[in-house]
């Protein structure tokens, strides 16, 4: 069975060096003369995981791109800890995406190639994708070309690659839409254990009951703005607005 | 047609009996435009991938011409080149005209245009896939360039493939350069231009029989790494 | 990737597969000579035969670059070239004015003729008089191929129709075909499309694709084919193999070249007669 718990980093040396709070201020971002982020401001400030939630096209997935610094702000900024995205801070965050990005190689190559833009040394590397495959559950396809695995497996593998790089804020676009359920825990079990190791998370999803499961911290978009931001336990409970009601409901929103 | 039948002949006379003339031009042939192949190779890369991943100013008109000098007619490669490295030419102090490495300079020419276009839309091609992740994981622009071109390798290797045909089918840069030397510089096209001028028409077209073996050998080649690569998924 | 030592494996062997094509010697004394000469000398197969013999006797190799008159004469202006050999002598005599060259010696000589297909539509099997049997060609409007590339035998051809006052240019495209090539391209024009040429007789002896064609007309002294060897100018271009170059015109005018000439036959015949005078 896997064994989500990681070896890669320490329980609580983490907590103390998070970049939070995490302060968005009037942040917009426009394309082709759409406002789709439309003046947000927020702060985030819990270490527990942070779901953004939203219907389709409400600007989650730009925000994402905008907290990763993938993408430049039209106006505004959001501030970690005070400071704006600088490259340290960038080589701390990590991402995975919807579909699964993997280049042409073995599984465990692209752990390492991962690992070795960000200059971790060959001895290292070897240790951190052996862990790294050991915790997605891939450690006997190590040599298997990487497209040639299961949708699941594949993104296990992006996980996996994400965390073996050891970042303090792990980024997550919709990461189980397209996966089987079994795949989708794993996934899940994941990162409430990187959560616990201290890593924040933040997690784009659609799924309510993927909310309900893992967040802890909620923040509602629509049309570009944040409507809500509560605890999940409150926000699930009692959502302030019509449209996060409705959203709950599994009713369309306008 | 008697010509066509006398060529056949002639061919198969001058491989089995492995002809030393033959032998001679035909490994010139093969070593020239392996060579210019190769450093074309080098530069079509690099420029490729860079066109690809670096934005500036003017990328766009370098990346047309670069795909207009792919249909660089021959002989206006070697006349250019011809040009520098003339005795009256800025290059001249080097020697090296009428030389093998004066006709691997003009395939250089010829044939970088073509891996380097290749290149650039393979690299672009991957960029749509790979671009976010790769600034996610924080690669440099020329570490995304290294990471695309391995990763567009097979697509690398048709181009390069592409370049070989393009490189040991012509004559008009080699004849301008090299002088079509007896001994030095005779490649398999010069000596097949040579052997029509005497008229020696069943010999030219013997000649060209081996050349288009050859060509034929690396297009089965070409296929041969397609279908290996698609195999293994990396295609 | 790929481990060191394979790496260095394969650089070294990539070092040792250069080094062979990369002379970038600076002249002086690289052990041959590039002579600058006419597709006439080359396809007639004088070369193969007179040239082994120089090599031997003074370890000279020597690398003919075979363009028309007009091309070897420009490329060794470019000092593209050690020593010419061509057959237009007004032209190589301004060569040597012009101070490109150091002297122009006689060298050997042969003839041109006028051969044709079989069928002869213009009649002119026999004649004596070269620039008539021209004029009968333009007044048929029989085709004729003609170098029109500057060469030696494209100047001689058009001495004749100078005489004959008929412009052929004007037809060209129509029954003139300029080819603005080598003699053996030329000729295989010629053939292919049952026309009339000029040809110089090394040329016409060696080549192989003569078809139906035959000499129609020869042995008017308006044929007579000069060539001449000049030694480009050391002064005008330093790097000219100078020491080397002479030897060769030494060796050519001299008596083993001469009679290396002499003995040059194709199926018995002689092409080329020597006349290189001592001293000129």
């Amino acid at each position: 069975m896997l064994d989500p718990v990681s070896k890669l980093q320490g329980i609580g040396d983490r907590f103390a060096g998070l970049p939070l709070p995490i302060q968005l201020e009037g942040l917009t971002y426009e394309r082709g003369g759409k406002r789709v982020i439309d003046g947000i401001d927020l702060v985030i400030d819990s270490r527990l995981v942070t779901v953004i939630m939203g219907p389709n096209g409400a600007g989650k997935s730009v925000l994402l791109r905008l907290l990763h610094g993938l993408i430049a702000p039209t106006a505004g900024k959001i501030m970690w800890a005070g400071r704006p995205l600088d490259r340290l801070l960038a080589r701390r965050q990590a991402m995975v995406f919807q579909r699964p990005v993997l280049l042409r190689r073995s599984a465990a190559a692209n752990v390492s190639h991962a690992l070795s833009l960000r200059g971790i040394k060959r001895r290292e590397r070897t240790m951190r994708v052996a862990e790294a495959l050991r915790l997605a559950g891939l450690k006997e396809h190590a040599a298997t070309p990487a497209r040639v695995l299961s949708g699941g497996e594949q993104q296990r593998l992006c996980l996996a690659r994400a965390l073996s790089l050891e970042p303090d804020v792990l980024f997550l676009d919709e990461p189980t839409s397209s996966l089987d359920p079994a795949s989708a825990l794993v996934i899940e079990r994941l990162l409430l254990d990187a959560q616990r190791r201290g890593i924040k998370v933040i997690l784009v999803t659609h799924d309510v009951g993927q909310a309900r499961r893992l967040a802890e911290d909620v923040v509602f978009l629509n049309h570009g703005r944040a409507i809500e931001h509560q605890d999940s336990e409150s926000f699930f409970a009692n959502p302030l607005s019509e449209s996060a009601r409705a959203f709950l409901r599994g009713g369309l929103v306008l | 047609m008697s010509d066509f039948i006398d060529a056949f002949r002639t061919a198969i006379g001058l491989i089995v009996t492995l002809n030393p003339d033959l032998v001679e031009i035909l490994v010139l042939s093969i070593k020239v435009s392996l060579t210019a192949v190769a450093v074309a190779s080098i530069l079509g890369f690099g420029i490729g991938g860079a066109l690809a991943v670096y934005r500036f100013p003017g990328r766009g008109v370098l990346a047309a011409i670069l795909s207009a000098l792919m249909g660089l007619p021959p002989v206006v490669a070697g006349l250019v080149i011809y040009l520098l490295l003339s005795n009256v030419g800025p290059l001249g102090v080097l020697q090296l005209l009428y030389t093998p490495t004066a006709m691997i300079i003009a395939q250089v020419l010829l044939v970088t245009p073509i891996i380097g276009a290749l290149t650039r839309q393979a690299c672009q091609d991957l960029l749509e896939e790979y671009d976010e992740q790769l600034r996610s994981l924080g690669a440099s622009p020329s570490a995304i360039v290294v990471t695309l071109l391995w990763d567009g390798r097979y697509r690398l290797i048709t181009a390069v493939l592409a370049g070989f045909g393009r490189a040991i089918a012509e004559v008009g840069a080699v004849m301008i350069v090299g002088g079509n030397i007896d001994h030095v510089t005779r490649t398999m096209t010069t000596a097949i231009a040579l052997e029509t001028s005497k008229g020696n028409i069943a010999l030219a077209l013997a000649l060209g029989i081996v050349l288009l073996t050859i060509a034929f050998a690396v297009n089965t080649a070409l296929i041969w790494v397609q279908r290996l690569a698609n195999r293994l998924a990396y295609a | 990737m790929v481990p060191p030592v394979q790496r260095h494996l394969v650089l070294g062997l990539i070092v040792l597969w250069l080094l062979p094509t990369a002379p970038l010697g600076l002249a002086a004394d690289d052990g041959f000579i590039l002579v600058q000469s006419t597709t006439s000398t080359q396809n007639s197969g004088l070369f193969d035969h007179i040239l082994p013999k120089f090599t031997q006797s003074t370890g000279i190799e020597v690398r003919v670059v075979a363009v028309g008159t007009g091309q070897a004469l420009k490329n060794a202006r470019n000092g593209d070239g050690d020593v010419v050999l061509v057959h237009s002598k007004a032209d190589e005599e301004k060569f040597v004015a012009d101070g490109w060259g150091l002297k122009r010696h006689d060298v050997m000589y042969n003839d041109f003729a006028i051969v044709g297909p079989a069928s002869d539509p213009a009649g002119i099997a026999g004649l004596k008089d070269a620039d008539q049997a021209l004029k009968k060609i333009a007044e048929v409007e029989a085709p004729f191929a003609s170098r029109g590339d500057n060469s030696g035998t494209h100047k001689a051809e058009l001495r004749l129709w100078k005489r004959t006052k008929v412009d052929p240019t004007k037809a060209s495209g129509d029954w003139y075909l300029e080819t603005g090539s080598g003699m053996g391209a030329t000729l295989n024009t010629a053939v292919g499309k049952h026309a009339y040429t000029l040809t110089d007789r090394g040329t016409w002896l060696g080549f192989a694709n003569k078809r139906n064609f035959k000499v129609l007309v020869e042995g008017d002294p308006q044929l007579f084919n000069q060539y001449g060897v000049t030694l480009v100018n050391p002064a005008k271009h330093p790097r000219v193999r100078t020491e080397k170059g002479q030897a060769f015109v030494d060796w050519l005018t001299g008596v083993e070249g001469q009679k290396a000439i002499s003995n040059f036959k194709i199926d018995g015949q002689q092409l080329f007669t020597p006349n290189a005078r001592p001293g000129a």
